[in-house]
């Protein structure tokens, strides 16, 4: 007789706690399991494995039947065919070759330590940030890294770096007396004028007074020297590391009940979201000469970062629009009753929250940013595309395609590849959530 | 809507009511739009009365409750609380909300900061207390609560009774002279009801001013000073519990009455 024949049941006896089953382990197990469950499910390993096959005999010949020493793409051809009877391999000489250019560009072969080493700075700054158990202290290198990094990529005398960076100090100081004296709101408006005009009129004379006075510096390196990889990679960070603040005050802004400050921002937002990149690049390189007044001449690769950053902040604004949204308006209230004023219910309970969502967004747009400086081919910078091209213009290496792609491909692989997985890293690190 | 019985007695020595003003509401009125909410609230509490706040949904039970510390915003008449007007200057809004606790009906706990941490951050960022001080005060409220044990947890790990006393003890580490409590138990099952109004009956022991939007009679019967009955954005009726329930006066209120009580 079993229980349901009986409308009333008691326990008399309370279940102990008991462990859950082991699962069933075993290879032949899973196989089974996953890959021959069915006869639909048989008949499509088979047909994958088969179309792996076909993709491997020929990509494995290509990588691993290839040539590492010739001058040139027949050199190459000469050595497989004696080598392997056949010319299908890679010829991996031509970036044995050429690897520092579509590193570095046309970058003086014995400074190469500069970039290398502001490479190799660029974690140590960006440990702090990334990884929560790096010592604070650090984030004061993180504060100088970029003006170390300009003077190391670039050269010429420390004080035109040194110079620049002090706006910003000047720009701090000038909130923090004039919010004593004046009130926050002009004090707000100074922190922009003020290093805006000690930019345009005052670091210039100081800097050449300093530079004369004490000549400390490194050999200078023209911007049209800056190329491959490393171009990338300046135009990338800059980027990567100017959009988040823009698109996060761009995405405060949309929100904002400010008429003026939201119609800006929405205006701004739509503006770049409806035009292509490579437009905007455009007028980086051509209009921007027009508009900007005679006396500021901008490097072009400081043009070329304004815009892409503009680009990606317009994203990124979107990007943490959506994490905004998402929150529930409780927590705005919660934090609104404890008496906490808008910038401090922010910082403390709303961005937190609200980036968290966002992060494969965020991470994505950088990603995108990223990859989209190789559209700065188009307006006469040399990055790994336009050196790739370089490269194929030589008569020894006419014809060569692949390699260098996959070469270019590579490295951006790396880079893109490790961003993701660090996001992931990060939305498992904060997930609090236990849902 | 239970009328749930609490089974202790409710020690009503020090519930005293001064004769101090702590919230003065004088002809309020606030729209949503051309949707007129609330109209020509007048309401005087003062320091040390518990207040119980009922009437039908939609009535405006939340909107008047949230308009004492400015999550909404009044478009007419007059709100005094503690001796400060609510004007659209940011610093009496700030001051009020940092000196009126509030509890919601969805706790609204911080769910990417711990327990402590959530009953931490308004003391160090809006009034400056030093971690450690801070951290000291928010454990005492926690072991008021009763819930000292979860204090390294996160939300997410609570139940939604301790969650809501979480939410309590949060809003009683900034030392509020108020609480304002909108429906604190009506997204619980009846066995954290009953734990989360044995918080609030400590509190009102305390000689706590309160406001409650609750349906929970047997709360209202036992610890209220004054039940208020509200529709269609109006106070029709306000009287001592035991009058409220057993004598109402207006036709809407026996209505309300009846259909919650189950007659
Ligand atoms: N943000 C808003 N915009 C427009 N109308 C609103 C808004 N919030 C509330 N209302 C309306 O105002 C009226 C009063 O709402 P309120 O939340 O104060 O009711 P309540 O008495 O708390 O009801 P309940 O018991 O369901 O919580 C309702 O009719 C509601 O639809
Ligand atoms: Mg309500």
């Amino acid at each position: 007789m079993t229980s349901s024949q009986h409308a009333s049941y008691v326990r008399t006896e309370m279940l102990p706690e008991s462990p859950p089953p082991l699962t069933e382990s075993g290879i032949v197990k899973w196989v089974k399991e996953n890959l021959f469950s069915g006869w639909i499910n048989s008949l499509l390993t088979v047909v994958s494995l088969y179309v792996i096959y076909v993709c491997l005999s020929h990509i494995i010949p290509w990588v691993f039947q290839s040539v590492w020493n010739a001058g040139s793409l027949t050199e190459c051809r000469e050595i497989a065919q004696e080598a392997y009877g056949h010319t299908h391999g890679a010829c991996w000489a031509v970036i044995k070759e050429r690897w520092h250019q579509l590193l570095f560009g046309f970058y003086p072969q014995d400074l190469y330590w500069r970039p290398i080493l502001a490479f190799l700075l660029m974690f140590v700054a960006l440990a702090p940030i990334l990884f929560d158990r790096v010592p604070r202290k650090l984030l004061f290198f993180t504060a100088i890294y970029p003006f170390l990094m300009i003077w190391l990529c670039w050269g010429g005398s420390i004080w035109g770096p040194v110079c620049a960076a002090l706006g910003f100090v000047i720009g701090y100081f000038t909130l923090i007396t004039l919010e004593k004296v004046a009130g926050s709101l002009i004090a707000i408006i100074g922190m922009f004028v003020v290093p805006v005009m000690w930019w345009l009129y005052l670091s210039g004379p100081v800097s050449e007074m300093l530079t004369s006075t004490l000549p400390i510096g490194l050999q200078a390196v023209g911007s049209k020297d800056i190329g491959g990889f490393m171009l990338s990679f300046i135009i990338g960070l800059s980027g990567i590391a100017l959009s988040f603040p823009i698109g996060l005050l761009l995405a405060l802004g949309r929100q904002s009940n400010l008429f003026i400050v939201k119609s800006i921002c929405v205006g701004f937002i739509e503006f770049i979201r409806g035009v292509p990149l490579i437009t905007l690049l455009f007028v980086a390189s051509l209009l921007l000469g027009y508009f900007l007044p005679k006396e500021v001449t901008f490097d072009l690769i400081v043009r070329v970062i304004i815009l892409v950053t503009l680009f990606a902040a317009a994203y990124m604004a979107e990007v943490i629009r959506g994490g905004l949204a998402a929150l529930p308006r409780g927590q705005y209230e919660a934090a609104d009753a404890l008496g906490l004023d808008y910038w401090k219910s922010m910082r403390l309970i709303i961005l937190p929250q609200a980036l968290k969502i966002s992060i494969p967004g965020i991470v994505s747009t950088f990603i995108g940013l990223f990859k989209d400086t190789v559209l700065v081919v188009f307006v006469g910078l040399q990055d790994p595309i336009g050196f790739s091209n370089l490269i194929r213009a030589a008569t020894e290496w006419n014809g060569i395609y692949w390699e260098l792609f996959v070469f270019i491909g590579a490295c951006f692989f790396v880079c893109c590849f490790s961003m993701s997985r660090y996001s992931m890293y990060l939305e498992r690190k904060l997930q609090t959530d236990h849902r | 809507m239970s009328d749930l019985a609490i089974d202790r007695e409710v020690d009503r020595s020090n519930m005293q009511i001064s004769d101090e003003v702590a919230i003065q509401i004088t002809d309020m009125n606030k729209w949503y739009g051309s949707f007129h909410v609330l109209r020509d609230i007048n309401l005087t509490v003062n320091r040390g009365e518990r207040i119980v706040i009922c009437g039908p949904s939609g009535s405006g039970k939340s909107t008047l409750i949230r308009c004492i510390n400015r999550l909404e915003e009044h478009q007419k008449g007059q709100i005094i609380v503690d001796g400060t007007e609510l004007t659209s200057d940011l610093k009496n809004i700030d001051k009020i909300r940092s000196e009126v606790g509030m509890c919601f009906q969805h706790f609204n706990l911080f769910p990417h900061l711990t327990i402590l941490e959530n009953c931490t951050l308004a003391p160090i960022w809006v009034r400056k207390t030093p971690k450690k001080e801070a951290e000291e005060v928010a454990m005492h409220f926690l072991e008021k609560v009763k819930i000292p044990e979860q204090a390294l947890k996160y939300p997410g790990q609570l139940s939604g009774g301790q969650q809501q006393r979480v939410a309590i003890a949060r809003s009683l580490c900034m030392k509020p002279r108020i609480m304002l409590f909108d429906e604190p138990t009506s997204a619980l099952d009846p066995e954290m009801i009953a734990e989360v109004l044995d918080t609030m009956i400590e509190l009102a022991e305390e000689g706590m001013t309160m406001l409650c939007v609750t349906h929970e009679m047997g709360f209202a019967r036992k610890v209220a000073n004054r039940v208020i009955f509200m529709d269609a954005g109006q106070i029709v009726e306000q009287n001592e519990p035991e009058e409220f329930f057993n004598n109402p006066q207006s036709d809407r209120t026996k209505l309300f009455l009846s259909q919650i009580l189950g007659h």
